[in-house]
């Protein structure tokens, strides 16, 4: 039986003689029911070890640099190369994905903190915040856009 | 009796998930592109520490473990890349610059913006590194010179605002090409606007990822020399 994403194999082995379908069908689920949480384990084990790996690879830089974003680059060299496939990180690679606003929350919290400083320079605070997004926004949807639509241009021309 | 219940982790964890859940609901219910769940859980969270006068550590008990979570949510950004690595292949040289794009308006614009506004320089330092992602971010502050708490309420409202905007910019600038619209949000609005990204589409939460990054370093760079 194909399993996609069960790389551990079969715990137990039990046999009630040779019409045991029932207690087949049962012990399979047992055991991908098994399998399937030891492997978000193993995911996790996978994740929180590249990150470990990408706050060791920052503290080696003479520049200060987000472990996280070392962390990022560093998994995408193991996709690349093939030393970690998709599907064992894939679960809670998307949980993690679908629910990432939640984690920005304590942050966001955490700037009351600041209430007072903030309070002294609100209008350029919210001025530069708030009118600066936009503008970046353009520029670099611009941009791509304008250099795509220019390189298809290029293409043609060649084929044509 | 308050006191146990105040002090463990799990009233920040209890608290955060809880708000999560209101949020996400207020949006389903209204539909409002304005209840974004981050700002409204945020906003609920503030209220109660606000009200019942709760010290922020004791909110951040729990709150930090949550915190902890963003660094692994930012590094599986990576297999979202990686599946579409064809994609970032063949427009290449139009995300790369996009995003120097994107960073040097940023600096720019607040550059020119604080220099309206007659600044301090601390301010000025704090502000410039406000659309990229927190790390990166605060580390830019840092070395400017900058106050750590502004940066890190710039950087988050800026990602707010860019992943409950993003739609509407992408109506109003005219940004109809989904590559161009992932690397619009993710330099604007880094991590925050990816998740905006990400349900936009796989492509615009790759491209939005890929900016994270790019223009993280970019505006590294570029800060130095302001």
């Amino acid at each position: 039986m194909a399993e996609k994403g069960l790389s551990v194999g079969r715990m137990g082995n039990f046999q009630t003689g040779p019409d045991n379908r029932g207690c087949r069908l049962g012990e399979e689920f047992f055991d991908s029911f098994e399998v399937f949480h030891l492997h978000i384990i193993q995911e996790l084990a996978l994740i929180f070890g590249v990150c470990l790996a990408g706050e060791l690879a920052v503290s080696l830089l003479p520049v200060p640099f987000p472990a996280s974003v070392a962390a990022m680059v560093l998994l995408m060299v193991l996709l690349l190369s093939g030393a970690v496939k998709q599907r064992q990180i894939q679960n809670v690679s998307q949980f993690l994905t679908a629910n990432m606003g939640l984690f920005f929350v304590p942050s966001l919290v955490g700037a009351l903190e600041h209430a007072e400083t903030l309070k002294a320079c609100l209008l350029p605070f919210l001025a530069v915040t708030l009118l600066v997004t936009p503008a970046v926004y353009l520029a670099a949807g611009w941009s791509v856009q304008l250099l795509m639509r220019l390189l298809r241009g290029k293409e043609g021309e060649k084929h044509a | 009796m308050l006191d146990p219940v105040l002090s463990s982790p799990f009233f920040g964890l209890f608290l955060t998930a809880a708000c999560w859940c209101l949020a996400v609901l207020l949006q389903k219910k209204t539909g409002l592109l304005v209840c974004n769940p981050v700002l409204t859980a945020s906003a609920l969270i503030i209220a109660v520490l606000t009200v019942f006068q709760i010290p922020l550590e004791r909110y951040s008990a729990g709150g930090d473990l949550i915190k902890l979570m963003l660094s692994p949510a930012t590094a599986v950004l990576a297999l979202n890349i990686y599946q579409q690595r064809a994609v970032l292949k063949r427009h290449f040289f139009p995300v790369l610059a996009g995003c120097l794009a994107g960073s040097a308006a940023s600096i720019g614009c607040v550059l020119l913006l604080c220099r309206l506004f007659r600044t301090g320089d601390a301010f000025t330092a704090s502000m410039l590194p406000k659309s990229v992602t927190t790390a990166i971010a605060l580390g830019i502050s840092e070395s400017g010179g900058g106050i750590q708490g502004l940066t890190a309420a710039a950087v988050v409202i800026t990602g707010v605002e860019g992943a409950i905007l993003a739609p509407w910019f992408a109506k109003v600038f005219r940004i109809t090409d989904p590559a161009a619209e992932g690397v619009a949000i993710g330099s604007c609005s880094h991590a925050v606007g990816t998740s905006k990204a990400m349900e936009l589409g796989s492509l615009q939460g790759a491209m939005s990822s890929i900016a994270i990054c790019v223009c993280g370093i970019f505006t590294s760079v570029l800060a130095l020399f302001f």
